[in-house]
Formats: C-alpha cells, structure tokens, sequence
C-alpha cells in the first residue's frame, strides 16, 4: 500500500446522523416503514385482530407463493426483459406434479397412494418441467431475439392451457400427505425446531456481519463504528425471535392437537399447549431469498445480470455471452415458478385450474414496488419479497376490515403506481 | 534504433467495393502518442479495429515488437496487451468502478464467490496512481463526472498491463476540465513506456497530446509529421485537401 492510497481510504468519516452510522439502505428503511404503517392502520381498524399471531402466520404462508416467483422476477426485469407467463407456467407446474402423485406414482409405478418416494419424483419432476420451460423461452428471447413480452404473453396463453390438458380440466386431489407438508398450516417446524432455526440464523447472521468487517479491515477500508455494528446486530436478532415467538404463540387448537396424538396412538397429556411454529413453506421462502441473494451479490452470474441490465453492449465487450445469460435468467425463473406451484397447489391440498391466475400480475407489482426498475439494472431480493409482503397486507387487511372487494383491487393498483412514483422522485433526489 | 512497439504493414479492409483501409503502413514507438486524425470515414476507426482484433482485415500484417503477430479477434490482441478504450464510454452504469474494472475478469475466492473487497483494494490502488482525486469506490458509476468515468476505462486497460492502448476519441464526452485530467492520465502513460494510438477530430488536442500524427484521407495515409514542426493549419490542409507539408513523410494518398 503506497501512501496515496491510504490517504484515498481516509480516515473513519464522522457519519452526518445515527442513520448513516448504520448505513442502512435507505429504501429499506422506507419499504419497512410503510410495511409497519399498514400493520399498525389495520391494527386500529381491527381492533388489533390484524396483529394477532394467527393473523401474522396466515399474511406469511399467503405471501410465500408470490414472494418465491418475485425473487426470480428481480433478474428477469433486472435484465431488460419481462415474464408475463409465471401464473401458467405455475399451473403447468402444478398440473405435472399433481398427476404425477394421483396418477403417475400410485397407479403406474404401483406404489399406492402416500408412498414416501412420491413427493420426492413429484417435486423432481416438477422443478425440471419449470427449469425446461423456462429456459426455452429464454432461448426464444436471447437467441432469436423474439422480445421477451411477446414471447411470455404466448406462454401465458401455451402454459394456461396446457396445464388444462394434463388435467383434462379436472381439479386434481387430494395431495399426497408429505407433498402436503409445504402447504403452511399442514406442516410446520413446532416450536423447538423453530427456536432452533432462530438460533442458527440469529449466529449465521452474526456471523456475516462479523465476517464482512474483518474483510473490511483487511484491506483498511473505512468501517462502522463498533456501536453502529452493535446496534444492527441486535436489531437482527431481535427481528429474528420476534418472527419466531410470533409464529410459536399461534396455538395448535386442542381439538387439532388431540388428532394429532390419536394419529399417532398416543393420548394427549392434559392441558398440553402447542404453537405452530414456522411453517415450511416460508421456511422455504426464506431458503430461496439467502441463496437468490448470493447469487445475486457474490457469483459472477449474478454480476453479469446486473451489467448486462446496466449496459448490454458494454458486457457484451467485456466478452460476456449475453444470451446465453438470458436463458440462465428465464430457467431460474422457470425453476421458482416450479416451487411457487408445490406451496400454492399443496396449501389448497389439490390442483386446480385456475391455480397461479393473476399471479404474474402480481409478482411484477412485488418487483416493482420492491424498487425493481422496469428500465433495468437496478432491483434487490429482499425489496420483491418486502414488495409481496407489502401487497399481501393490504389485501388480507382490507378483507378483514371488510372493504368492498371492487375497492380491494382499486387500492392496491393506486398504491403500485404511487410506490413506483415515490421510487422515481427518491431516486432523483439521492441520484442513484 | 530497436523494433518499434507495433508496425502496421499495408493494411487493407474493403466493405463491398470500398477501399476502407487502402495499404496503410504506420507505427508506433513505446512510451509515444500517435495520432490518427481524419474526416468521419477516412478509415482511421477501421485501421484501429483491425490492430484490436474488432475486426478481421484482407491484408496486411501487424509487427509487435519486430515479430509477426497473429491477430484475428479481441481476444488475441489482449494476448499481445492490446487494450482499447471506446469513444462511448463502455461502463455499466448501475455498477461501481471496481465491478467495471474487472467486467468480465472478476476475481473470485477459492470457493467460486467474487472477492469485491480484493477487486475494491485493486480498484483503489490503481485508481490512487491514475486519479488521486477518485474517492466515490461504493456509488454506481453513473454518479460520477464524465472524466471520473473515464478514468475507470484507463484503469480497467492499465490494471491487465496493457503495453499497446488504442483510445478511441477519449474526450469526445467530456468537458473543458474532464479533458484536460485525461490529458494529464495520458502524460503519465506515456511515461510508463505505454504506446497509444488516439483517434481524434480535434487537432488543437492532437497538437497537445500526440508526439507524431497520421493523417488519413479516404482510406488512404496522406502523411506522416511531427506534430512540433508542422503547424495546425498544415495538419488541417492535410485532412482537407491531402496535402503533405514538406517537413513529413509523405504516404500514398497524399497529392502532388
């Protein structure tokens, strides 16, 4: 290190407030802010029924199908393009992987109903389906240059209908029991395990944190203040166990819990409390969102992504094969639609035709009120899942409140459109 | 004398029956500034993506340090350190310089993952030798000055050691003061023993920058000068009419 560069990385700033001590994205902040103004505005309205842990556990299980397909919309929308055929290609999804268990496993391969190898092929089969149908028509984007609205608003149509064909039009149910597990209320971790989970995030998260500030001195970076890095810690923490204590203190009804020890063969003890827990499929959301994360901010393809948005011609100098990117981009998303349609069909516990209707609509609204620029280039996962989040609370809050269903709909298209504008206005008073 | 850094034997490149590139021959010396100057299709830009490897050639030959090079894509030439800086600034704009930087040549962990604290620690390394005054490593380089920018395109060519630079008219976005930092860049280049190829219109900026000028006429080399002995108004009579002024070498294009 010569001296010019030490004297470029400067001495620790004084941070101008609190909040740029914490260097905490300020768009973050914003989309949490309004997510706590709806919870507590439904709150009043409710008389607090909005913030009970039953309410809490039903806006996450309702919000885990939309979340998992925004993800993958960031990269889509990230990269210029679009996918207007998610919905479709969930009930694809779904329709393969519903025959597969009633049809396919049980009769075919004669492995009856419930056998343990059958959610296993089925979700195999499944995420394959949507990884080929996605990345097809990333081909049909990046090589024959056929744009990406046209090519998804075919797929819409193609995929729809197509799930109708497999199933002959038929619904298709029940489910098999351990594919059921991902549906939310029918499989959850119970509270040890959740407290477990919390344990491992709450030091994995501690553990990041501590990881990117040994790196930053390494290279004698500027860093945090210590207090600051103190301060974000807890805050993760304290986040942590009060998603968990929440979705714990929601209680497994006696009468549910009896069952349960009946199946079993064992006789309830008396008095015996159970919470819920984190259900397995926002564990899987959760699951989605680190590893989207990573590949969005640490591997190359997630760089690429990123530069190609920012300036394709410039990528395509510094040699990278944009697109072949593009089919990258739409098989990854193809695969999330794959997962969106186990959580979606096994919460309802059977296929049905209209499974995933309008879901695109409303994953492109999650991207997009998430801070994901239509223009390309500029988009995070946890903003398209706080997006989701966002939609579903006021959606499941105006029902609750007993708002017009007409209404319902009028509200949250307003509120996309002001999200976007707000979105532009900051931009252009912070410039970036 | 020793080899020159890069000689261009009888260049040729036709599109259809145009004579682009018509058997030109110039070079270039290390640590010298040779300008390419000429009307919009005089074939300068050709002649330059023909030595980048941007562009296959129909005749010629291309010496690098008095051996033959094999030259036949963008590749090859970054085999020989050829590093071209473009005239609309090749940056992806939502990144930060660093991420420009290595576009495409990341450093990665063992494990696969981008190492951006290293690529950051190279990035400010470089950048503290080209441009002390950078500071902004964290915002997208769209925030920065068109002069800023540039910078981050000269490093990106001067972190992979590039011996031979082509810069393709690298102030034509730029304001009076952005203009004359890459001027100051260009001076430090050079005393590195960095050959430089600059495609440039301006001829006051050519007068500045360059130690010799090439001057292209409809395909054709009108003529080689030092650009101390030659005034502006010859470099201009030069371009206009081919005119060749006594004290440079005339090429084949140049009139009677």
């Amino acid at each position: 290190m010569t001296d010019t560069s030490s004297a470029a990385t400067a001495q620790p700033v004084k941070p101008r407030n609190f909040f740029a001590a914490l260097e905490i994205d300020t768009r973050l902040l914003g989309m949490v802010g309004a997510f706590i103004l709806i919870c507590v505005i439904f709150s009043l309205l409710t008389d607090g029924r909005f913030m009970t842990p039953r309410n809490i556990f039903n806006l996450t299980i309702q919000t885990a199908s939309v979340a998992i397909m925004a993800t993958g919309m960031v990269f889509v929308i990230v990269t210029r393009h679009i996918d207007l055929s998610v919905g479709s290609l969930l009930a694809t999804c779904s329709a393969v992987m519903a025959m597969i268990q009633t049809v396919v496993t049980p009769d075919w391969l004669g492995l009856g109903l419930n056998h343990p190898a059958t959610a296993p092929i089925a979700i195999i089969a499944g995420i394959i389906t949507g990884l080929a149908i996605g990345a097809f028509q990333g081909w049909l984007i990046g090589y024959l240059t056929i744009p990406a609205f046209i090519v998804t608003l075919g797929g819409y149509l193609v995929w729809r209908n197509v799930a109708w064909y497999l199933t002959t039009g038929q619904t298709i149910g029940p489910l098999d029991k351990n594919f059921q597990l991902f549906g939310g209320i029918n499989g959850t971790l119970g509270q040890t395990w959740s407290w477990i989970f919390a344990a491992f995030a709450i030091v994995g998260a501690l553990y990041v944190q501590f990881n990117a500030r040994r790196t930053k001195v390494k290279h004698e970076f500027p860093v945090k203040p210590v207090w600051a890095e103190v301060v974000i810690g807890a805050i993760i923490a304290a986040a942590i166990i009060g998603f968990v204590a929440i979705l714990n203190a929601y209680e497994i009804p006696t009468a549910r819990l009896q069952r349960i020890y009946a199946a079993r063969g064992e006789v309830m003890p008396d008095g015996l409390v159970a919470g819920y827990g984190i259900p397995i499929s926002v564990l899987l959301l959760i699951l989605v969102a680190i590893v989207m994360t990573i590949v969005a901010q640490r591997t190359r393809l997630g760089r690429y992504i990123f530069a190609t948005g920012g300036n394709p011609e410039a990528s395509q100098l510094a040699g990278i094969n944009t697109r072949f990117l593009t089919v990258k981009v739409f098989a990854i998303m193809g695969a999330l639609c794959a997962l969106s349609a186990i959580v979606a069909s096994s919460r309802q516990t059977f296929h049905s035709n209209d499974i995933g209707t309008l879901d695109e609509l409303r994953v492109i609204a999650a991207a997009v009120i998430g801070g994901t620029a239509l223009s390309g280039g500029l988009g995070t996962i946890y903003g398209a899942i706080l997006g989701a989040l966002i939609m579903q609370s006021l959606q499941s809050g105006m029902a609750m409140v007993g708002v017009d269903a007409p209404f319902q709909n009028i509200v949250v298209g307003t509120v996309l459109v002001v999200a976007v504008l707000i979105d532009i206005i900051y931009r252009r008073r912070t410039g970036d | 004398m020793a080899a020159p850094l890069v000689e261009l034997r009888q260049m040729q490149k036709s599109f259809g029956g145009i004579h682009a590139v018509d058997h030109v021959s110039i070079d270039l010396n290390p640590g010298e500034v040779v300008g390419v100057l000429g009307h919009n299709g005089a074939g300068k830009s050709v002649l330059m993506k023909m030595l980048s490897g941007a562009l296959p050639r129909d005749g010629g030959e291309i010496w690098i340090n008095g051996a033959q090079a094999t030259i036949n894509n963008p590749r090859d030439a970054r085999d020989y350190q050829i590093e071209t800086i473009y005239q609309y600034l090749a940056l992806a704009d939502n990144l930060d310089a660093a991420s420009n930087l290595f576009l495409g040549r990341e450093l990665v962990t063992p494990m696969g993952f981008l190492d951006d604290a290293t690529m950051e620690a190279e990035t400010r390394r470089i950048l503290a030798r080209l441009n002390p005054n950078f500071r902004r490593f964290h915002t997208p380089v769209a925030g920065l000055s068109g002069g800023q920018r540039q910078s981050v395109a000269i490093a990106r060519a001067v972190y992979f050691n590039a011996k031979i630079l082509i810069m393709d008219e690298p102030t034509a976005a730029l304001g009076v003061q952005e203009t004359r930092m890459v001027a100051e860049l260009i001076e430090q280049l050079k005393s590195e023993g960095i050959g430089i190829f600059l495609i440039d219109h301006d001829i006051h900026q050519v007068k500045l920058l360059c130690d010799r000028a090439n001057v292209m006429k409809n395909g054709r080399l009108v003529g080689t000068v030092e650009v101390d002995k030659v005034t502006e108004d010859d470099m201009l009579g030069m371009i206009i009419a081919g005119k060749c002024p006594p004290s440079g070498i005339p090429g084949p294009g140049a009139i009677e």
